[in-house]
């Protein structure tokens, strides 16, 4: 998968038709403020800026006011953003595969990340020690617990209309993150098995890849070195999350790219006169924060 | 016979007697049980009780009723399993280390070490059953065959070589610590005069009669329960500490963490022994049996436990700089400074600063400040849990992610629970199993008995058995 963080404008089209597409289960106001929300895909922000300190901003009162950190804390006037969608990587060399007791998260010979709810018995050492954190844990019994009827829609017979027949309904105590629709992939696989032919673009579709109205999320069989995922990963601009880690992740993202006026290039540009235009110039202006790549 | 060295201290104070030592141990079993033992019982019996309707309430309803989220996984649930098992470290020492050592010492406390070390690893053992989120199905983690196709387990995750290792631990502490009371049960059944208790004694001391060949066997299989107990020592809390150091999460993925967690699992079980030792010789009057010479040695074991684990602080700190992985500087910044700094900082001079003071003779010989001391270390190594479990995933790679930890009522009181149900069944043992070994100890008397030592050879004849 590529995600081109040029396209990306953080609609949240994407998280919606995840949760659509997934009976990923709403958890209410209550479990969101304990940082239990369920959403498999989650689109993360990067805000960067030359420090005007916006008006009436307030220092935070945290003792980890080490200086050379307390520049990150100042809230700007008019800061950039880069926003970055974060679902699961499945990773080649998963951290959260190695480390479940019971063997419920393992890898397919397609390059997926399997999580096999019926096997999961809920250390949530995965969850731990999944580096983007993409994981998520079902706390209580979402489709049947009291607490949450008034919350859930799908605890009613009604309600369960609006979920995704294709896709099974956890239980408490049990693990799930984004499967890359799994279920499509299989319609997908289908779809070409009854063709005669191999898996080509447009067979295979995530639910956030459809919705995204920039097209900045890119699916499909990367091992098809003409497919557009293989032409899109290949590309100068993209890069891998947290790459140094080493656990060779399956999404690709792409550099945002902004014509940005940089002073201090342009001061370069005035002291060696460099005459080509464009080329590298202007297009480095942009200052990712604690994101590694390369 | 073994001849002590005149100036080395006796073990055995006053003039004791091998029937001294058997009215004195076997004296709290055969009476009734003091007020006291009542009302603590009562208390520990309460507050257990309460753990365990929270532990209900727990399996009930959800892990959503502790403090977790999608960022942090484990905090108290693991904290405290880690705490327990920790503990549970001294008493295998005490018994299988220090028995091929030839540490005669060890005779007076090994008993209820060991006894402690069992119900440690019962309560430790409770938690990853707890913490599951479908506990019903647990047993799969056990690799027994099955119509799954077979499926078995994942042999390459540490949580499952921790179901390895404790269950390993837990089976040969039980039957180590049996062993060692045969010969005592047989003691009280003996002298026991009530049906019900000469019955229930005659069970437990499994037939023992006395017989040389008997005692040749005993001692024999002592020490190959010394040999199997003592590896174990090092191997489950370094399996347990590779819960952490196989991830990936900075602060977790360290190599210090086996011997670190193994210096540190001797560290706070030698302070529970000595809370429970301090207050057990005076409830039970075992004064004569330990003394200060067993405080100031263990306290000397704290010391220098204390001191590799005050090293492993020094040294991630220093790694965390060194390595130059922005990840793992931030880690330890966020630890020193970050919402946790007071938890970083209790630990650090609960943990590094008070095993120091043991360097002056005075404060380690002091049985009042070793008691302070014990707690204060207790308190500190359970802080160092948290603060490793904690404050390494509420703040790992993503920013985003970050979130805080708060416990919630059932985290507090499935822990204090824990504490009440462990009083409750040391309270059970000190009441009627003997807390000495009456063989071992009667085997130091002619050696390291006071009014023994330095008595010339004439006093064989006079032994009153």
């Amino acid at each position: 998968m590529t995600v081109d963080l040029n396209g990306c404008i953080g609609c949240g089209a994407c998280l919606i038709a995840c949760q659509s597409e997934n009976n990923v289960p709403v958890v209410g106001k209550d479990e969101v403020r304990r940082g239990r929300e369920m959403h498999w895909l989650r689109i993360d922000r990067y805000f960067a800026s030359d420090i005007e300190a916006a008006v009436g901003s307030r220092k935070d009162h945290d003792l980890s006011k080490i200086s050379f950190m307390d520049a990150a804390e100042d809230t700007a006037e008019n800061p950039t953003v880069v926003h970055m969608p974060m679902m699961c990587h499945h990773c080649n060399h998963a951290p959260c595969e190695t480390v479940c007791p019971v063997a419920a998260t393992t890898h397919s010979n397609e390059g997926l990340n399997q999580m096999t709810y019926n096997r999961c018995i809920g250390t949530r050492y995965c969850a731990n020690n999944c580096p983007y954190k993409v994981r998520r844990f079902n706390w209580f019994n979402y489709p049947s617990y009291k607490k949450f009827t008034e919350i859930n829609p799908a605890q009613d017979d009604l309600g369960r209309m609006v979920l995704n027949p294709d896709v099974t309904v956890r239980t408490r105590g049990v693990m799930e993150k984004c499967s890359f629709c799994v279920q499509r992939i299989q319609e997908g696989k289908l779809v070409a098995k009854e063709a005669e032919r191999p898996v080509m673009d447009g067979d295979v579709t995530t639910a956030c890849s459809d919705a995204c109205p920039t097209n900045a999320i890119i699916v499909g069989d990367w091992n098809d070195l003409k497919s557009i995922v293989r032409t899109s990963s290949d590309d100068k601009r993209a890069y891998q999350a947290l790459e140094e880690v080493g656990i060779k992740p399956n999404i690709w993202y792409k550099t945002k790219v902004r014509n940005h006026e940089n002073k201090e290039l342009a001061g370069l540009q005035q002291e060696h006169k460099v005459e080509a235009h464009g080329g590298h110039g202007e297009a480095h202006g942009e200052d990712h924060g604690k994101k590694a790549h390369h | 016979m073994h001849k002590e060295a005149a100036i080395r201290e006796p073990l055995i104070l006053g003039h004791k007697s091998y029937h001294d030592i058997t009215e004195d141990v076997c004296r709290p079993i055969e009476d009734k049980a003091p007020k006291m033992w009542y009302i603590l019982f009562g208390i520990a019996a309460i507050i257990g009780l309460y753990g365990v309707g929270c532990i209900l309430y727990l399996l009930g309803t959800g892990v959503g009723v502790w403090g977790l989220n999608k960022t942090i996984g484990w905090a108290w649930d693991i904290t405290n399993f880690v705490w327990w098992v920790g503990i549970g470290h001294a008493g295998t020492l005490i018994s299988a280390v220090l028995l091929l050592f030839r540490q005669k010492w060890r005779m007076a406390i090994n008993r209820s070490a060991e006894a402690m070390t069992i119900f440690a690893v019962f309560m430790a053992g409770l938690f990853p059953l707890i913490h599951m989120g479908r506990l019903w199905l647990g047993y799969w983690v056990l690799p027994l065959p099955n119509q799954f196709g077979s499926l078995w387990v994942n042999f390459n995750s540490p949580l499952l070589w921790d179901v390895f290792a404790i269950s390993t631990y837990l089976s040969v502490s039980l039957v180590f610590w049996y062993i060692g009371l045969i010969p005592d049960f047989a003691t009280i059944r003996d002298r026991a005069k009530k049906p019900v208790a000469k019955k229930m004694y005659s069970i437990l001391s499994f037939g023992w009669s006395g017989r040389a060949k008997q005692w040749n066997r005993f001692e024999l299989i002592s020490l190959v329960l010394a040999g199997l107990a003592t590896p174990l020592v090092f191997s489950v809390h370094s399996i347990v500490s590779f819960d952490f150091a196989t991830s990936v999460i900075p602060g977790w993925h360290t190599t210090i963490f086996p011997p670190y967690f193994v210096a540190g699992a001797v560290f706070s079980g030698f302070a529970m022994v000595q809370t429970l030792m301090l207050v057990m010789r005076k409830a039970m009057g075992l004064e004569a049996y330990i003394h200060t010479k067993h405080v100031e040695y263990m306290n000397i074991v704290i010391m220098v436990t204390g001191s590799i684990v005050g090293t492993a602080y020094i040294t991630e700190l220093f790694v965390s700089w060194y390595s130059g992985v922005e990840y793992e500087a931030y880690a330890f910044i966020n630890r020193a400074s970050g919402p946790y700094w007071w938890a970083y900082w209790s630990m650090m001079t609960c943990n590094v600063l008070s095993p120091q003071l043991m360097w002056i003779k005075k404060l380690r010989t002091s049985l009042i400040f070793t008691f302070i001391i014990s707690i204060v270390v207790n308190i500190g190594m359970w802080f160092e849990r948290y603060v490793i479990i904690v404050t390494s995933l509420h703040r790992d790679y993503l920013p985003s992610s970050w979130s805080m930890h708060f416990p919630s009522h059932i985290d507090i009181g499935v822990y204090v629970g824990t504490i009440g149900l462990f009083f409750v069944f040391f309270l059970l043992f000190a009441r009627f199993f003997p807390v000495l070994p009456l063989n071992e100890v009667k085997t130091i008397l002619k050696s390291s008995g006071e009014s023994y030592k330095n008595a010339p050879d004439a006093h064989h004849g006079d032994d009153k058995h």
